[in-house]
């Protein structure tokens, strides 16, 4: 005999039923960092629900007994403070905020995309010889270069992992911001251009899905997505092997200034080769030839400052200064051609 | 640098017939029913000639009732051009899976999630917010007016001129495409060469011209202009959230306005504040508009508890409980709203620390908030709840808002946040505080103070239907979304590959009908409610049994508001004059001192409004004539000294009399 409340509440169960028909990627996860995320968001809610199923049930309650037609419910009109309560109303929040600040603090430390991973999943902690496999994550008007400086290949809108190896990608962008997402991987982090931000994440057991852009980035931004796989270390290896002997040409500066012109909805794409500083002049922003990097550039400015300051204490420094800036030893001036495209 | 001279590039700029959307038939049709909708207007009101009544009595009036109610009218009318674009939004994903692309191409699509942001934020939460505080603060603390009246408005004027700019760019090019902040680089000269982005700034930086002045006028008229006895303690809520809310605008609006003017500045003469190249940095952008940005988002949900606390207390016919925790809460928001805005961008790349901080610092507001609804909670405890309208926004409120309150400290969270960050979930996130806090505060105020503005009350019938079917609505529109973001999809797209999750789409545009429904019966509310205002008559000026000093002249009030300055002993001061047997003074009137209509507040921001069109077509010659007409206009101004009068004594006596018949006719 099912209990009468229960029955009352079956109404809702198609409502269940639809739900686990969803594929709620992000609450289960097959990388170790998003199921850690995961499993936040759940401790979260719970701590959450600790005060807000009693406020719930006190506002139906309150708003049903007190309304003006029930007579019988006692009426206190100029009843209006008590200290009391008071310190419940401010008490039980804090209580519960400050477990959750201790939740925030510790796995925002411990979730951190720049922190190097001391696990591989729960209870296997890294051994010593692992060395996380590094790829550098490219944003483009509107696809994903994806390149794997230890294997000397790149892809176009194809990321391939090995499963059960730390992972540790480069994220950087070329013309605006987008964000890296794969919700079976880990959490998002931007890419944006002239700036990097590292993700370290691993992938737990062989998958096919799908990352994406996760940042409006214009007109091609809701085809800028890319095929995601886990795959055993073996399978990964091969598909190198077969990256490197496809004979996808090297992705060199020229080819990647073709391939920097906007598209959409780009076709996956390997490279045998890539240039070993393509990354970094991506990064940069010195692809082009005859343009600074902007690394040197800031380094000059730097230096730049440092005399000037010391010159405005020395008078002959000063002057040698003034005179090296008319030669144009100091400042180093960019190339035109990247102000106006 | 020098090229040729060229007198039609000097005159129209960019603009072109190139730039009139002839090609995009939404768009034709639209302005054929804006025009011809327009010509109906204009013939009837030349018909009946009204011109001149709305001139005088209204346009250039500086009665702050008078300025309310228009700013409320704009918001309304923005709100409807706001919500078609949700609409549009709304059936082009349920429709655009696979191989169908909907009827939206990204180009449309991105200028309509665009516009909606920008209106519905402020366009239509802002104008509606200053409404009601300016028609409903002065009243509150026994004032004859604001502190600067022909300040207020030119800024109403200011805020209008902002609001056509952006209706223009629907006919006369085109809107932005970059989401309602605008982040470069995609907002940059280079990504976005059009004039979209143009439209953007400028609508906003006149716009925001309009939001600072008022907010400047309503902090003074609050700290300069309560009655005798009204100390801050005793100030009504609703004023106090006034308060806070128009100190956020003062010391936020200019970061806003200095923000885009940076971006302006990259974008006409190529400085290099947020490019990618030469040191410019978007970060700096992002975390300056942000720095705004949440400050904003309290802006707007202040008032609306404001609202929810007068309503609470009138309706449960009791004293509102805790009125100093509920002081201090509104102010530790006010404070912390400024703490917190990192937490927009934790997937941004700052380190554990910084993001631990500013994750901390958001929970920690939802303690004063959390507070907030206790506080009402325990002034339905042991009070007598009549169902009106407003009372029954509030309930609705209190239940939608703590969900929304709940999924906002899960995204506050950093690590969370890293899955959820631009993911539907958030989307129904700030839908359901932005809906179930401010819109429905704002429904609530509208229906409370109805009666104060007009005389008479709304109707129940068709608000009840509205209620319903916003209520009901918002969670078939917002539960989806919230499920969509556990499954990884992202906000902003035109068009998806899964056909998994087309359902879900599909409820969420039924929910999204039945909002439209509920905005249907609230047009009937208010059609009905005119056409029997004669039945629905408030004769008495405190139709609910009110509380706060509003409530004790007459409906609508008369424009010196209150005969005699009133004097105040307690908070709840009309419930306190009440008890007390309050005696309405009926002789000795005296002669009250008032301001004077004025031109100049429609016709500067009229000028400046053609300055920014200019700006935003290059048209330099227009921007070069208008900037010198709005300095010469603005200084002309200043030399007008008579600008205030004496309404004669007799006046205040007939007027008064004539309120003393009308409630002796109905005891």
């Amino acid at each position: 005999m099912i209990p009468k409340t229960l029955r009352r509440g079956m109404f809702l169960s198609p409502l269940l039923a639809l739900l686990s028909g969803c594929n709620t990627v992000v609450m289960n996860p097959s990388g170790d960092i998003a199921k850690q995320e995961a499993q936040l968001i759940i401790v979260s809610v719970i701590l959450m629900l600790l005060i807000i199923v009693p406020v719930m049930f006190l506002i139906i309650w309150f708003a049903y007994k007190y309304r003006a037609s029930n007579k019988e419910a006692a009426y206190e009109p100029d009843w209006d403070h008590s200290t009391k309560l008071e310190l419940v109303i401010w008490g039980a929040p804090l209580l519960i905020i400050i477990v959750l600040g201790l939740v925030t603090w510790i796995s925002t430390h411990k979730l951190d995309p720049y922190r190097p991973l001391d696990r591989i999943a729960e209870g296997r902690p890294i051994p010593a010889s692992a060395k996380p496999l590094v790829i550098q994550a490219v944003a483009m008007d509107w696809k994903w270069l994806f390149i794997y400086p230890e294997q000397g290949i790149a892809t176009v809108n194809e990321l391939v992992v090995p499963v059960d190896v730390p992972l540790r990608f480069k994220v950087s962008a070329t013309s605006v911001m987008n964000a890296f997402y794969v919700p079976e991987l880990a959490g998002m982090v931007y890419g944006m251009p002239g700036m990097e931000i590292t993700l370290n994440a691993v992938q737990n057991k062989p998958v096919t899905s799908v990352g994406f852009s996760s940042n409006y980035s214009g007109a091609g931004y809701s085809d800028m997505r890319f095929g995601y796989r886990g795959v055993a270390q073996g399978d990964f290896d091969a598909w190198v092997q077969s990256a490197k002997a496809a004979g996808g040409g090297k992705l060199d500066r020229a080819n990647y200034l073709t391939l920097e012109k906007p598209s959409i909805k780009e076709p996956v794409r390997r490279y045998a080769a890539v240039d070993d500083d393509l990354y970094y002049r991506i990064l940069n922003r010195c692809v082009t030839d005859g343009v600074v990097c902007q690394d040197k550039m800031m380094n000059d400015d730097a230096k730049k400052a440092r005399e000037m300051a010391v010159a405005r204490y020395s008078p002959q420094q000063a002057a040698t200064t003034r005179l090296a800036q008319a030669n144009g030893e100091v400042c180093t001036t960019p190339n035109d051609s990247v102000k106006k495209k | 640098m020098h090229e040729q001279f060229d007198l039609a590039k000097l005159i129209f700029g960019r603009l072109s017939w190139e730039a009139i959307p002839y090609h995009e038939p939404i768009l034709i049709g639209t302005f054929i029913m804006v025009a011809l909708g327009g010509l109906v207007g204009f013939a009837l009101l030349t018909k009946f000639k009204l011109w001149g009544y709305l001139w005088k009595e209204w346009f250039t009036s500086i009665d702050h009732k008078k300025i309310g109610i228009m700013y409320m009218v704009l918001g309304l009318v923005m709100f409807l051009r706001g919500f078609a674009d949700a609409l549009m939004m709304r059936a082009q994903q349920a429709f655009s899976f696979g191989d169908s692309h909907g009827f939206l191409p990204p180009h449309h699509y991105d200028q309509v999630f665009t516009a909606h942001g920008v209106i519905m934020i402020f366009f239509v939460a802002m104008p509606f917010v200053t409404g009601l505080m300016n028609y409903v603060v002065p009243l509150q603390i026994g004032a004859r007016d604001v502190a600067f009246p022909f300040l207020n408005n030119f800024s109403f004027w200011m805020t209008t001129a902002g609001a056509i700019l952006v209706m223009a760019s629907l006919f006369v090019g085109e809107f932005a495409r970059t989401g309602w902040l605008a982040f470069p680089p995609l907002s940059g000269i280079l990504a976005s060469p059009d004039v979209g982005v143009d439209y953007y700034i400028w609508s906003l930086q006149v716009a925001g011209v309009g939001t600072l002045l008022s907010g400047v006028n309503l902090v003074v008229t609050i700290v300069k202009m309560r009655a005798p006895g009204m100390d801050l303690m005793k100030m009504p809520v609703f004023t106090w959230t006034a308060l806070c809310t128009n100190i956020l605008i003062v010391m936020a609006f200019p970061i806003l306005t200095a923000t885009l003017a940076m971006l302006g500045l990259d974008r006409l003469f190529d400085t290099h504040f947020f490019t990618n190249e030469l040191g410019g940095n978007a970060m700096m952008y992002v975390n300056l508009i942000w720095i705004w940005g949440h400050p904003e988002v309290y802006i707007l949900i202040l008032p609306a508890f404001g609202i929810y606390s007068e309503v609470v207390a009138t309706f449960c016919n009791k004293r509102l409980f805790g009125y100093t925790s509920m002081v201090y809460a509104t102010v530790v928001i006010m404070v912390l709203s400024y703490l917190v805005w990192l937490h927009h961008f934790f997937t941004m790349g700052s380190g554990a620390s910084v993001n631990s901080f500013f994750g901390i610092t958001t929970m920690i507001i939802s303690i004063p908030t959390g507070a907030k609804i206790f506080n009402w909670l325990f002034t339905m405890y042991k009070g007598r709840i009549r169902y009106e309208l407003p009372m029954m926004w509030t309930v609705s409120f209190m239940i939608t808002f703590i969900i929304g309150g709940m999924t906002g400290v899960m995204l506050a969270v950093p690590s969370a946040d890293f899955v959820l960050h631009n993911s539907l979930f958030l989307i129904a996130h700030f839908h359901n505080v932005i809906i179930g806090g401010v819109l429905f505060g704002l429904f609530a105020g509208v229906n409370y103070w109805w009666p104060k503005m007009f005389g008479f009350k709304l109707d129940r019938k068709w608000g009840v239907y509205s209620f319903w079917l916003w209520s009901i609505g918002f969670w078939v529109a917002f539960t989806p979304p919230y499920i969509l973001g556990f499954m990884g999809v992202t906000r902003r797209m035109s068009h998806f590959d899964d056909p998994s999750i087309h359902y879900l789409f599909q409820i969420s545009l039924v929910g999204t009908l039945m909002i439209a429904a509920g905005i249907g019966c609230l047009i009937m509310q208010i059609i009905v409610s005119i056409m029997n205002r004669k039945a629905l008559a408030d004769v008495t000026g405190d139709p609910w049994n009110g509380r706060t000093l509003e409530w004790s002249t007459s409906s609508p009030p008369p424009d010196y508001n209150f005969a005699f300055t009133p004097v105040v002993h307690d908070n709840d001061s009309w419930a306190d004059m009440k008890k007390n047997g309050y005696l309405r003074p009926l002789k000795d009137f005296v002669a009250i001192h008032m301001p004077k209509n004025t031109w100049a507040g429609p016709v500067i921001p009229g000028i400046t409004f053609l300055m920014a069109f200019g700006i935003i077509w290059h048209m330099w010659l227009l921007v070069g004539v208008t900037f010198v007409a709005m300095l010469a206009v603005a200084i002309y101004h200043t030399f007008d000294y008579k600008r205030d009068f004496y309404i004669p004594a007799d006046e205040v006596t007939r007027t008064e009399e004539e309120r003393t018949r009308l409630l002796e006719a109905h005891v």
